[in-house]
C-alpha cells in the first residue's frame, strides 16, 4: 500500500518537500546540539527540562486522544466513525513517533538510550513510560495497517486483530497516566504533586487530540476530497466539548486547593504562571491567553448553532487546541521548576537551535501523518468507485 | 515570599533580637529527652531518635548510613571556611567552572538559611538567622527519590548508604534532577573537558586531579561523599577542610558509638524539607 503515498499532485509534493526542508534544517541544528551538548538549549540547572519534554508530554496526549474514535467505533459500534477512525489511529502513530523523537532530542547521551532496556528499572516511571509508549505505537501500527490493508483488498479484517484493538483502548489511557506519573510522583515539586494530574492529562488529551483531528479532517475535505461525514464531525465536537469542560473543571480544582488551603508550595507555581511571582512573569501572558481562549472556545462549542457552522467549529477547535498546547506544552512542565527547590526563580528562554529541532520534530510528525493519511484517503477513494 | 518576609522582619525591628541563642534552649530540652529515653530503654541509639525523626516517618534504616552534621554557627564564626570547603570539594572532584549560571555545576554551595530551609518557618525569625549562609549539598537521603526515578540505575545507593553515580551508565534524561527535592544535582550541559588551542583545559581552573575522573558532557553529577577518600581511610574533602573547627562531623549515623551519633544525640539538629520523607543524612546545627 505504501506506493499510494508516491502518487500525488503538485501541492502534495510541495508540502512533502516543505516538510523535508524543515526536517533538514532541524537536523543540522540537532547535529550542532549533539556535538556541543544540551547547553545549546535554554535549559539550566534550575529548569532542567524544557520545550522538548513539554512537547513530549503534550504529544502523548494527542496520541491518547485517538482512543476517542477507536472506543465508540469498535466497542459501541458507532458507525458514523467508520471513515475517520483509521485517521485517529494513524494520528496516534505519528504522535507517538514524535514523542520518541522529543525524548531522544532531550537526552544528554542519546547513544546510551538502550541502557533503559539493558538495565530495566521497574521503580522508574520512565522505564514504564518507554514500555507503554512503544506498546501503543505497536498496537496502533498493527490495528491501523491490518484493517486498512483488508479494506484495500475489500475483505473484512482478520479476527486476530480484534484483541489488539480492544487492548489498545485501556492502553491509550495507560500512556497518559504513566506520563502523568513521571511528574506527580516527585516529592519536591508541589505543582506536579497532585493526584488529579493524570485525570487532567487525560481530559486535556481527549479534547486536544480530537480537536486536531477535526481540523485535519476538514482540511482533507478540501484538499483530498475525503469527507468524514457531518455526523462524525458533530459527534467529535461533543466529545471535545465534554473533555474540555472536564479539563477546565480539573484546573479549577487545582486553583481551589491551592488558594483556599493557602499552602505556599501549592500556590507558588500558580502565582508564577498566572500572576507573576516576585518580579518574574514570563509565562503570565501566554497562560492567561491560554485560559481565556480555552474558555471561550469551550463556551462556543456548547452552542450547537456554532458547532454546526464549519468555519466557527474549526475556529473553536483551533482555539481550544492552541489553549491546551500552551497549558500543557509550555506551562505544565516549565511551571514545575519554578520556584526551584531553594525557592529561587530561574526563567527559561528556548534557543534558536532548540526551536529549530522542535519544529523539525513537528515536521517529521506531519510527514508521517501525511504519508499515512494519503494512503488511508486513497484507499477510501478507491472504495467509493 | 522570602524577600517580603525578610523585609517585614526588618521593618518590625526584630533583626535586633539575637535569636541565635534560642536553639540552645532546644538543646537542653532535647538532652533531657535523650537522657530520659536512654535511661528507660538502656539503648543509647534511642537518644538520637528525636533528631533523626525529622527526616521522615517510619522505621530507621539499619546498616551503615554515612551522614554529616553541619554546624552553621561554627561557619558563621570562621569567615571563609565555607568557601574553603567548597574549593576543596570542587578541586578534588574536578568540578568544572563554566563561569555562567546557565551551565553551572556545583556539588556543595552556600545559600542563606531562608532559602536552604524553605520549609522551616521563617515567620518572625530574626533576619540574622534568615540571612545566615548555610552549606548545602546532596543529603544522601536514606530514602532517595533520585534513585527511585533513575531509569538506568546510574544513580544508586551503595552499601554504606551513599547515593553515588555511574557516569558511564547515565543517559542524561535528568529525571533525577526533577526528582531531587533539594536541587543537589547538576548536569553537564556542555563538554567540561574542552581545551584551548594551547592544550590547557578551559573549565578546570585549578588543573585536573588525577585521582578522580573528569566527566563527559550529557551526564548528571553531584556530591558523592568522596568514596575514593573513604576507601583509603580519609574523611570527605569538605570535612577535612574544616580541620579542627568541628564545623562538620562525618560518620555512620547508625552506629551509636560514632562521633556523629553522639553529636546528633546531644544537639538539636534539623534537616532540609523533612516533610518530603526522604530522610536526609545531612543534619544541621542552627
Ligand atoms: S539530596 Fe537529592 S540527589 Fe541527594 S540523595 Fe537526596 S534526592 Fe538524591
Ligand atoms: S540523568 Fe542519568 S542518573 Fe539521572 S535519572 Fe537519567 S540516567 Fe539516571
Amino acid at each position: 500500500m505504501l506506493e499510494k503515498a508516491l502518487v500525488g499532485n503538485n501541492k502534495y509534493w510541495a508540502w512533502i518537500f516543505f516538510l523535508l526542508g524543515v526536517i533538514s534544517i532541524g537536523g543540522l541544528f540537532y547535529l550542532y546540539q549533539y556535538n556541543y551538548g544540551l547547553g545549546a538549549t535554554g535549559m539550566s540547572r534550575d529548569v532542567s527540562w524544557g520545550i522538548y519534554i513539554a512537547q513530549f508530554t503534550f504529544m502523548v496526549g494527542v496520541a491518547a486522544g485517538g482512543v476517542m474514535l477507536v472506543l465508540p467505533y469498535y466497542i459501541h459500534d458507532y458507525k458514523a466513525f467508520g471513515k475517520i477512525t483509521i485517521l485517529g489511529e494513524f494520528m496516534a502513530i505519528a504522535a507517538v513517533a514524535m514523542c520518541i523523537m522529543f525524548i531522544t532530542a532531550d537526552l544528554g547521551q542519546p547513544m546510551r538510550i538502550m541502557n533503559v532496556i539493558l538495565h530495566p528499572t521497574p521503580n522508574s516511571m520512565l522505564f514504564w513510560d518507554m514500555l507503554v509508549l512503544n506498546g501503543y505505537l505497536f498496537l496502533n501500527a498493527i490495528c491501523g495497517w491490518v484493517i486498512l490493508n483488508a479494506h484495500n483488498k475489500g475483505v473484512p479484517y482478520p479476527k486476530w486483530v480484534k484483541p489488539f484493538i480492544y487492548l489498545s483502548i485501556p492502553w491509550a489511557f495507560s500512556i497518559h497516566t504513566v506520563t502523568a506519573f513521571l511528574y506527580c510522583g516527585l516529592p519536591g515539586r508541589h505543582f506536579w504533586l497532585t493526584a488529579i494530574l493524570a485525570p487532567r492529562f487525560l481530559a486535556s488529551a481527549f479534547a486536544a487530540g480530537p480537536a486536531l483531528l477535526v481540523l485535519i479532517a476538514m482540511l482533507l475535505k478540501r484538499v483530498a476530497n475525503f469527507d468524514a461525514g457531518e455526523k462524525a464531525f458533530q459527534k467529535l465536537g461533543t466529545i471535545i466539548t465534554y473533555a474540555a469542560l472536564a479539563n477546565f473543571f480539573f484546573l479549577g480544582l487545582e486553583f481551589f486547593v491551592a488558594y483556599y488551603s493557602q499552602l505556599p508550595g501549592h500556590m507558588h507555581t500558580l502565582d508564577y504562571l498566572f500572576w507573576g511571582h516576585e518580579e518574574f512573569d514570563n509565562l503570565v501572558l501566554p497562560m492567561r491567553f491560554s485560559l481565556t481562549i480555552g474558555l471561550v472556545a469551550t463556551t462556543m462549542l456548547l452552542f450547537p448553532q456554532i458547532k454546526k457552522k464549519e468555519g466557527m467549529f474549526a475556529l473553536s477547535c483551533a482555539m481550544l487546541f492552541l489553549s491546551l498546547w500552551i497549558d500543557k506544552g509550555v506551562g505544565m512542565v516549565l511551571g514545575g521548576f519554578v520556584p526551584n527547590p531553594m525557592g529561587r526563580i530561574t526563567e527559561y528562554y528556548p534557543t534558536v537551535p532548540e526551536i529549530g529541532i522542535t519544529l523539525a520534530v513537528w515536521a517529521a510528525g506531519a510527514l508521517i501523518l501525511t504519508i499515512l493519511f494519503k494512503i488511508a484517503v486513497t484507499v477510501a477513494a478507491d472504495d467509493d468507485h | 515570599m522570602d524577600v517580603k518576609r525578610r523585609k517585614f522582619l526588618k521593618i518590625a525591628g526584630l533583626s535586633a533580637v539575637a535569636g541565635l541563642g534560642v536553639p540552645s534552649a532546644f538543646t537542653n530540652l532535647l538532652q533531657g529527652e535523650a537522657l530520659a529515653s536512654s535511661s528507660g530503654q538502656g539503648n543509647p541509639a534511642e537518644g538520637h531518635k528525636p533528631a533523626g525523626g525529622h527526616g521522615g516517618h517510619g522505621e530507621e534504616s539499619t546498616g551503615t548510613q554515612y551522614g554529616m552534621v553541619i554546624d552553621i554557627k561554627k561557619f558563621a564564626e570562621h569567615q571563609g571556611l565555607a568557601d574553603r570547603c567548597i574549593n576543596a570539594c570542587h578541586t578534588e572532584h574536578n568540578v568544572p567552572d563554566f563561569g555562567n549560571p546557565k551551565d553551572e555545576i556545583k556539588w556543595i554551595w552556600t545559600d542563606d538559611y531562608a532559602h536552604g530551609f524553605t520549609e522551616h518557618s521563617q515567620y518572625k525569625r530574626n533576619a540574622g538567622l534568615n540571612e545566615l549562609p548555610v552549606l548545602l549539598t546532596c543529603n544522601h537521603c536514606a530514602n532517595p527519590p533520585c534513585v527511585r526515578a533513575c531509569p538506568t540505575q546510574a544513580t544508586f545507593k551503595n552499601e554504606v548508604g551513599v547515593v553515588v553515580m555511574d557516569f558511564h551508565r547515565c543517559i542524561g534524561c535528568r529525571f533525577c534532577m526533577a526528582a531531587c527535592p533539594y536541587g543537589a544535582r547538576s548536569f553537564n550541559w556542555r563538554n567540561p573537558r574542552e581545551k584551548y588551542a594551547n592544550g590547557n583545559y578551559k573549565f578546570y581552573k585549578n588543573g585536573v586531579n588525577p585521582n578522580y575522573p573528569t566527566r563527559m558532557r550529557g551526564v548528571v553529577e553531584k556530591c558523592n561523599f568522596c568514596p575514593e577518600r573513604l576507601a583509603v581511610g580519609k574523611l570527605p574533602a569538605c570535612v577535612e577542610a574544616t580541620g579542627e573547627t568541628k564545623a562538620m562531623v562525618f560518620g555512620n549515623v547508625n552506629d551509636p558509638n560514632s562521633e556523629i551519633a553522639k553529636v546528633l544525640n546531644s544537639n538539636f539538629t534539623i534537616q532540609r524539607k523533612p516533610a518530603a520523607g526522604t530522610k536526609p543524612s545531612v543534619f544541621y546545627i542552627i
